[in-house]
């Protein structure tokens, strides 16, 4: 169990690109931490950096107050789990989890006794004399992962662990990881790339973006409380949806409708550029703002469903409806002038693969499944305007939360 | 309706391999044939002898140089392979791995060397190595079997290094091993087979070796066996020693026939199954 202490820590390259730039984050002890971003964003280059694989250019790696930079991988006491697992082939499941106490020329009975130890953890027991080409993906997992805890290191350093399972042996292990950090309550530094792993395992996630960091935070705050653009669209499943909104007087033209400029809204609109505030509903010649408002599909209802709940509405067509048990998911088509472009959403958008990762032309809404919604027909949507963010489209920042804050 | 077409493939490649098998082994057929002759038959055209004897074998184990030539072909075989294998292994696993000045250099010198004609360096190191005193010497051929199997070590083994996934070698450092320990006890039991491999290779081309055998040596001081054979004379003046020749040649394949059946086990594909996702 260690505190790690990443200090402005720096990777540049050769060629000059810069992969990780100024990551600034103190790990506390015990504490499970998540690194996640889209591909190429750094995160596996910090956790190399960490583990001693990468050297760090600037900055510096702390761990229980030590200066870490220079030392070896093996003087680190760190354990790693790879996406491929990097088992040894020609080992034994047994000497596979024994490598690393042969080498820290431990006794042998001890060797034999934490061995079997971890196995019985692990449910691998019965596989301890195979090799490793004879066992399933998950079971290769587990032995990676007995590996790593078989010498109790001061840290836990896992790269996408679980990317290479099948989506039901995920969930599982997913839960089993996270059992397994908090009763042996060793820091973990666990990268992925997967929002909902991010969401579940960790303590506090750190979102990382092109190297840089977004925001720190635990699950929920990210969640509730995004930063930015980048952050509100990459947190959430389905993620939120971005819309369009041109701020004129005392309200925000939407494509779903008007919505009341009050309170949070008028305060986060209201900080920038022309004094509004001073003036409010006044000055119709003033140039409309534009803004991005970002909705969560969770802050959508049924119309039909909502009884004195004070929000805006919105009636479309349902194009699509997917029923997933204990909620449906209804997407509706917007016009083309709903297209939100902006630069911070892009990513996002790329490593979702899809056009539900916001931005595009379709709206997402999360019902509860006793709607009477149905595809083809037209549906009376309510939603929450206490949920609505808006995001300067420029630089992509929350304007609500900064306001708030 | 689908076997038609596959029995006709499967006659065909049939053919092709028997002819394929039958002109590789004719000759070798042929020369077990004629060892196994007796002096007085050697002419009489039949492929299979009409009268065995051992009388061969019998006289070419009695001559000294012949038995001194095999000493010498597995000592220096076996000491150039070694040495060629250790340094050949080192090579290859930083051209694989590392990056460091001098890498293209390297690898440009090392393919130099294999292409270079050994008939135009004959004279040059004969007259170095008589002013070295290795004229004659294990050593002086020790040296120049060295140099020519190294480029072929290295490009065969850097090779098979690339084939091992670096993780690997990450998940070693990660668990305490040393640079030398993740080398020793990680990557050098899976790059194995292409050692082993190699290590025919190797061997083989020592074995094979005439030229600097002949022309390095100068008696059976450190002559080798395909050597000596040169120099076998028959019994009398008038006797051509085509069975003794016959007969050495036999025996000098067999080590080679040894080498490969005993790793062949060894050199199987698909060691490194398993170590990362299948």
């Amino acid at each position: 169990m260690a505190e790690i202490v990443l200090d402005q820590v720096t990777k540049r390259y050769a060629d000059g690109t810069v992969a990780v730039d100024n990551f600034d984050v103190r790990i506390a002890e015990g504490e499970f931490i998540i690194l996640v971003g889209p591909s190429g964003c750094g995160k596996s280059t910090t956790l190399n950096m960490i583990a001693g694989l990468e050297d760090i250019t600037e900055g510096e790696l702390r761990v229980d107050g030590r200066r870490m930079n220079d030392m070896a991988p093996r003087d680190r006491d760190m354990a790693m789990v790879f996406q491929s697992y990097a088992l040894y082939p020609h080992m034994t499941v047994r000497e596979n989890i024994a490598f690393p106490l042969k080498l820290a020329k431990l006794d042998k009975a001890v060797v034999d006794e934490k061995v079997e130890r971890a196995a019985a953890l692990l449910d691998l027991t019965p596989y301890l004399d195979r090799k490793p080409a004879a066992l399933s993906g998950g079971q290769r997992q587990r032995v990676a992962m007995g590996r790593a805890i078989v010498r109790s290191p001061k840290a836990f350093l896992m790269d996408e662990p679980l990317s290479n399972l099948d989506a039901k042996l995920r969930v599982q292990m997913r839960t089993s990881i996270s059992r397994l950090q908090k009763s042996l309550g060793t820091t973990t530094v666990y990268v992925t790339h997967d929002q909902t792993e991010a969401m579940t395992l960790g303590d506090r996630i750190v979102i990382m973006r092109a190297g840089v960091i977004q925001q720190v935070g635990p699950p929920q705050e990210l969640y509730d409380h995004p930063r930015n653009l980048f952050v509100a669209g990459f947190i959430g499943s389905p993620s939120m949806n971005f819309l369009p909104a041109e701020v004129t007087g005392d309200s925000l033209r939407t494509p779903i409708g008007d919505i009341p400029l009050e309170g949070r809204l008028r305060r986060a609109v209201g900080g920038r550029g022309r004094d509004i505030e001073e003036a409010p509903g006044e000055a119709p010649g003033e140039a409309p703002k534009e803004v991005i408002a970002g909705i969560r599909p969770e802050a959508f209802e049924d119309a039909a469903l909502v009884h004195e709940r004070a929000g805006g509405s919105f009636t479309g067509t349902v194009d699509l409806l997917e029923s997933m048990g204990p909620e449906k998911l209804a997407y509706f088509t917007l016009d083309a002038r709903a297209v939100v472009h902006s630069a911070h959403l892009e990513e996002v958008a790329k490593d979702a693969g899809s056009d539900e990762a916001g931005g595009g032309f379709q709206l997402v809404a999360q019902l509860d499944p006793k709607s009477g919604a149905r595809r083809g027909e037209p549906l009376r949507l309510w939603f929450d305007c206490e949920a609505v963010h808006l995001f300067d489209p420029e630089s992509g920042e929350n304007l609500t939360e900064r306001a708030s804050g | 309706m689908m076997e038609r077409p596959d029995r006709k493939r499967v006659t065909s490649w049939v053919v092709i391999n028997t002819v394929v098998v039958l002109y590789a082994m004719i000759p070798v057929l042929w020369i077990a044939s004629l060892s196994f002759k007796d002096p007085s038959t050697f002419t009489d055209g039949s492929f299979i002898p009409r009268k065995w004897t051992l009388d061969n074998y019998a006289g070419i184990f009695e001559n000294d140089d012949f038995v001194r030539g095999l000493v010498n072909s597995i000592g220096i075989g076996l000491i150039s392979t070694f040495v060629a294998i250790v340094f050949g292994t080192m090579a290859a696993y930083a051209i694989a791995r590392l990056t460091f000045p001098g890498k293209r250099l390297l690898i440009g010198v090392s393919l130099l060397i294999a292409m270079f004609p050994q008939i135009s360096l004959v004279s040059p190191l004969f007259q170095i190595e008589r002013a070295l005193g290795l004229f004659n010497t294990w050593p002086g051929l020790i040296l120049p079997y060295i140099t020519f199997a190294l480029p072929l070590t290295i490009y065969t083994l850097s090779a098979f290094f690339r084939e091992i996934p670096w993780e690997l070698e990450k998940a070693a450092k990660m668990d305490g091993a040393t640079p030398f320990q993740a080398f020793w006890q990680v990557i050098v039991p899976l790059a194995a087979p292409g050692m082993v491999t190699t290590a025919i290779l190797a061997f083989i081309f020592c074995w094979n070796d005439f030229l600097f055998a002949i022309s390095l040596t100068s008696s059976n001081a450190a002559r080798t066996a395909p050597a000596t054979i040169s120099f076998f004379t028959g019994s009398t003046q008038f006797e051509d020693p085509t069975g003794s020749i016959s007969a050495a040649a036999v025996v000098i394949t067999i080590p080679i026939v040894i080498f490969v059946l005993f790793f062949q086990r060894r050199i199987v594909a698909g060691l490194t199954s398993g170590a990362v996702k299948g």
